[in-house]
Formats: structure tokens, sequence, C-alpha cells
């Protein structure tokens, strides 16, 4: 097992209730197995899956990558009242 | 100056104009995203943006390399505001120069359309009836 650290901005930590969280996955576990994770444990992030943007250590990273031990992970919904126009020029949705 | 910030002070464009004006470039665009009073027909009272600060900077920084990816541009600086913002404020500062104002408007447009899509910076609207509502 790996421990990383996920950090919950905006409507997340609201749903979560904490700004930061740490987690215990298998070795190899990808962020979106991650996310997964927290939707089961959190139902009201389900709403969020499919318009997400997953980031390891302030990176962008696609749904498949795995994680290292100590790795900070964020879940990003996209924001700030962008139109769908914008959302076009995303590159990775999980 | 710090070409690329996130802060919980008042935006003020003056150091960000003349951080950007160098004799190479004619044409300095500065567009500024302000606290509006409205969205989709309901009355906005205030906006909280929050940001993931680490990471927004050098995203900033990265949609400028990739301005000048696509045009002849000069210096760039964005800034943009967090914390509880009343309307009519500036929320967020793109400043682009350029030899000439076609690629200076069209890199500005292109790095405001990055963080509207992509920058992890959120906004709270908190409606004139009281409600309040993160637009994520």
């Amino acid at each position: 097992m790996i421990t990383v650290r996920v950090r919950f901005f905006a409507g997340h930590r609201d749903i979560v209730g904490q700004a930061e969280q740490t987690y215990e996955v298998a070795d190899h576990a990808t962020v979106a197995e991650l996310w997964q994770t927290l939707v089961t444990a959190y139902p009201r992030l389900a709403g969020y899956t499919g318009r997400l943007l997953f980031a390891v250590n302030q990176t962008f990273v696609e749904p498949s990558a795995q994680l290292h031990q100590d790795d900070e992970v964020a879940f990003i919904p996209p924001v700030s009242g962008g139109t769908e126009d914008a959302n076009a020029a995303v590159p990775y949705y999980c | 100056m710090q070409p690329f910030l996130i802060t919980a002070e008042p935006l003020d464009p003056a150091p960000l104009v003349a951080y950007v004006t160098t004799p190479e470039d004619g044409a300095v665009v500065t567009f500024a995203g302000v606290a509006r009073n409205h969205f989709g027909g309901r009355p906005t009272a205030s906006l909280y943006y929050e940001a993931y600060a680490e990471m927004a900077v050098p995203v900033l920084t990265q949609f400028a390399d990739e301005a000048r990816t696509r045009w002849r541009v000069g210096r760039i600086a964005v800034h943009h505001r967090v914390g509880k913002l009343t309307i009519g404020e500036t929320a967020v500062l793109v400043v682009v120069a350029a030899p000439h104002r076609h690629e200076a408007f069209e890199a500005a447009e292109y790095i405001m359309d990055r963080i509207k899509a992509l920058a992890p910076i959120w906004k709270q609207e908190h409606w004139a009836d009281g409600d309040v509502e993160w637009r994520d």
C-alpha cells in the first residue's frame, strides 16, 4: 500500500467536510481509481464524475496516471463560470 | 512585480501594463474580468474566489507559454484575485504586449479561455436572495 494526500477545494470540500485527507491505496493505483473510492465514500461527489480534471503534484495528469507514495492529488472541477466552448479545450476528462 | 500572481489584494492594472510594455511592442491589451451583479438572470450580491495557489501560478505561466507558441507576443502578466469581491471589483487581469494589436488581442482571449476552462480557481456566487453556490 502507498499513502497519498488528497486536497479538496470548493464544492468538493463542502461535501467531504475537510480540505485535506490522507488515503492508503494499492500500489500502482490510478487517480481514476482513487476518485471512485472517494465517490463510494462520499456519494454526493458522483455528480462531478465525467467533468473533472485530475492533478498530481500540481500537474494535470490523465485518469490512468499511477499514484506514488506521498503524492499530492487534487480533483479539479472546471470552474469560474466557464462556458461549454471553453470546456472543449480541456485536455483530460475523467 | 510578479507577472503571474494569485492575491487577496485588490487588482491594479497599472503595474502589469508597465511591466509588459517594452520598446519592441506597439500593442498592449488589458483584459479585466469584473464581478458582475447577475448570472443567468439571477441577481448576485457578491463573489468569493478560491484558488489552489501552488498549482494555479504554474498553470497561469503555462497558459502564457502556450500563447507564445501560437502568436508573436512579448511580455505577459496575469493576476487573479481570491477572497470576497464586491460587485465591480476586478477578479482577473490578463495583460499582453505584442508588436501588433491582432496578436495581443488573440493571445489575451486565448489565455482567458484557458483560465476559464482549466485554472484551479473556483468562484462562489453569493446570490442576492441569500443563497450561496459554488460555480462548479
